[in-house]
């Protein structure tokens, strides 16, 4: 079978994984530069079988994704800084409730309204802590048209794994470029579902850990009657403030992707073996990052990239490896380093961390990479 | 008392852990009764039957009943309902929400299913106070009622939900008391039935606050107040504005034909 290679927009290619990975609900609200995710789904769902909504707003439509979800329906939502502040309700109850969906934030600049059209990294932590309490997170950062594609399948499949929400952080660049992409067919692509009951009704205890640290999930209407609830709940769903159901409770929910760490290192590398100084990049500084190292090579730099795939849980396995094995690191993001800080944070001295932040809605370009590699280097 | 017993153990939860969380004297019991004896008499399964609630007093019903239930953030349940609805058709979709709940934090969203006319059955626990907090005024905490968070008389005019919902566009719209008990279970029933989205008000009392500032200190005194002002809308409609002043107009307000978004959604597949 010859593989079919199409131009597509990055927002085009999130819903063509979105529709492989099994997604049949969308429910969303108008918001520039995610709006094509949203249009797009409301002419193909119907198609598909599946079910497209707008809703009053990004509250109601993280609502309506997560009640699908329950319901049994694969559910996701996009959205850019503004409406991804509102979810941030939702994304805190899928987190307790143990509800699979996934949340598209195309991140432009902010705060506020900040510059609706332009490009930003700057909701990397608002992804990571922007609901309240502690609870876990996983979110992935797509650098090109088909990562945004392969991204979105796999958030599908680490939400329906692990029974929570997952945030895919594209930016505005990614979401609007438009590349070639050589679709994957339907078998070419491991699409996974949320564990189910293999108990009869009466035996299941919703929220009880199989030693998976994830309970089956059974839809609703299909005669496993339970309680669903953000407050703190035992075993059963009901409401609880025992101390000794509270924090079991929420170090399961932290241990059941903790528990696979290893697993979840999703990172590229290129010319890192022998790198003096490594730069660490996600999203679409990385086109600018790869260009910046290739022409520092061809003037006998010694440099190297690691492009992070996954940006929660924070891969400090990895980026420890990378600050033992380098004389410095780089890290260009376009904020005031959100990233930098985590990598600061595990870095714990071992090299020098150097920043390069762009916050006025324009890319790092290569020559700025490329300076500042000069600049620094050893 | 044999049919009583019919319905707790039929539909109670045997797992959960009673005493339920309200007050002695409070509204939302009498509630949750009437809809279990409604559903009861109309034969739905339970397993077919999903009940969604909201935060607050009200918030707590779906816990003790033996359905698919879902306890969600504060005035969004109406959101959630639609998903589960759109998602899984078949269902029979009932969402449980407060005053506060309702038309203050969740205002918008009980507008937008009224429009969309999403095949949703849903009660609003009036009781005029949030109860959970510790008595605030609400959307419907009459003018110049002293509350905890109005203790100078409240400056703000109240609401009429069933009003709102009927410009909204609901198909049934409702109102009754948890006094008028025969009345409630007949909206209930028809709320259940209805093609399209629904909403009945059930006026409830919170004797713990709301009738501290009405100056009546007992449940029974409370449901007086409700026995003593209800007028049927078909005798409402016969007076005018002034007359009705105070009063809690009940009955069927809006039975209408309306597609539903179910039914519109169907034509797209």
């Amino acid at each position: 079978m010859t593989q079919q290679k199409v131009l597509l927009q990055g927002n085009e290619a999130c819903v063509k994984g979105a529709l492989l990975a099994g997604c049949r609900f969308y429910a969303g609200y108008p918001i520039t530069p995610a709006t094509e995710i949203m249009e797009i789904m409301a002419r193909e769902l119907p198609k598909a079988g599946g079910v497209f909504i707008q809703m009053e707003d990004e509250i109601a439509s993280l609502g309506a994704v997560i009640g699908a979800s329950l319901a049994g329906a694969k559910s996701m939502t996009a959205t850019s800084g503004p409406g991804f502040s509102l979810m941030q309700e939702h994304i805190g109850f899928a987190c307790m409730a143990e509800v699979p969906c996934v949340i598209v934030d195309v991140m432009r600049a902010g705060p506020s309204t900040g510059l609706p059209t332009q490009p930003s990294q700057g909701d990397v932590m608002q992804a990571r802590w922007g609901a309240h309490g502690d609870h876990p997170i996983i979110a992935l950062a797509p650098s090109s048209v088909y990562e945004f594609l392969e991204l979105t399948v796999q958030a599908f499949n680490l939400s329906e794994r692990y029974r929570t929400p997952v945030i895919v952080l594209a930016d505005e660049v990614v979401a609007h470029m438009r590349e070639g992409v050589v679709l994957p067919a339907k078998g070419d692509i491991e699409v996974e579902e949320r564990p189910q009951p293999t108990v009869p009704p009466e035996w299941y205890i919703p929220y009880d850990d199989p030693g998976t640290g994830v309970p089956p999930m059974s839809p609703f209407g299909d005669g496993y009657r339970y309680h669903v609830t953000g407050l703190y709940h035992d075993v059963r769903g009901y409401p609880t403030t025992r101390k000794d159901e509270v924090e079991p409770l929420i170090r399961r929910l932290f241990s059941k992707i903790s528990k696979d760490f290893d697993r979840l290192q999703w990172f590229d590398s290129f010319y890192a073996e022998d790198a003096q100084i490594t730069i660490i990049t996600y999203g679409c500084v990385t086109r600018a990052a790869l260009r910046a190292v290739k022409e520092a090579r061809g003037k006998g730099l010694k440099v190297g990239l690691i492009k992070l795939k996954l940006l929660w849980p924070f891969m400090r396995h990895t980026i420890t490896e990378i600050l033992e094995n380098s004389q410095k690191v780089l890290v260009p993001e376009m904020n005031r380093g959100q990233i930098s800080r985590e990598v600061k944070r595990v870095n714990q001295g071992r090299c020098e961390v150097v920043t390069l932040n762009k916050m006025d809605g324009t890319l790092i370009t290569p020559l700025e990479i490329l300076k500042k590699l000069e600049e620094v280097h050893p | 008392m044999k049919e009583t017993a019919h319905l707790v153990h039929e539909y109670l939860r045997s797992s959960k852990k009673f005493p339920h969380i309200w007050c002695a004297g409070c509204g939302i019991g009498i509630f949750m009764q009437a809809l279990i004896r409604v559903i009861d008499q109309i034969g739905y399964s339970k397993d077919d039957i999903v009940l969604v609630s909201g935060i607050g007093c009200s918030g707590r019903l779906p816990v003790y009943v033996d359905f698919n239930t879902l306890h969600t953030t504060h005035g969004r349940a109406l959101t959630f309902a639609t998903g589960i609805k759109l998602a899984k058709p078949r269902l029979k979709v009932i969402t449980i929400m407060g005053d506060g709940d309702a038309i203050a934090i969740g205002g918008n969203h009980l507008i937008h299913a009224a429009r969309r006319n999403v095949e949703v059955a849903s009660f609003v626990i009036n009781n005029n106070v949030y109860g959970m907090t510790g008595g605030q005024c609400s959307p419907t905490t009459p003018y110049k009622a002293k509350t905890t968070s109005s203790p100078y008389g409240n400056l703000e005019p109240d609401f009429d939900i069933c009003r709102v919902v009927e410009a909204a566009g609901a198909a049934f719209v409702a109102r009754s008391t948890v006094y008028h008990t025969r009345l409630l279970d007949q909206l209930i029933g028809k709320a259940l039935k209805k093609k399209g989205f629904a909403m009945v008000e059930v006026v409830s009392q919170c004797v713990t606050y709301s009738g501290r500032w009405l100056g009546l200190d007992s449940p029974v005194e409370m449901m007086k107040w409700q026995k003593n002002n209800a007028i049927r809308v078909e005798k409402a409609r016969e007076l005018g504005e002034t007359a009705l002043k105070g009063k809690i107009v009940t009955g069927v307000l809006v039975d209408r034909e309306r597609p539903s978004y179910c039914e519109e959604y169907g034509k797209l597949l």
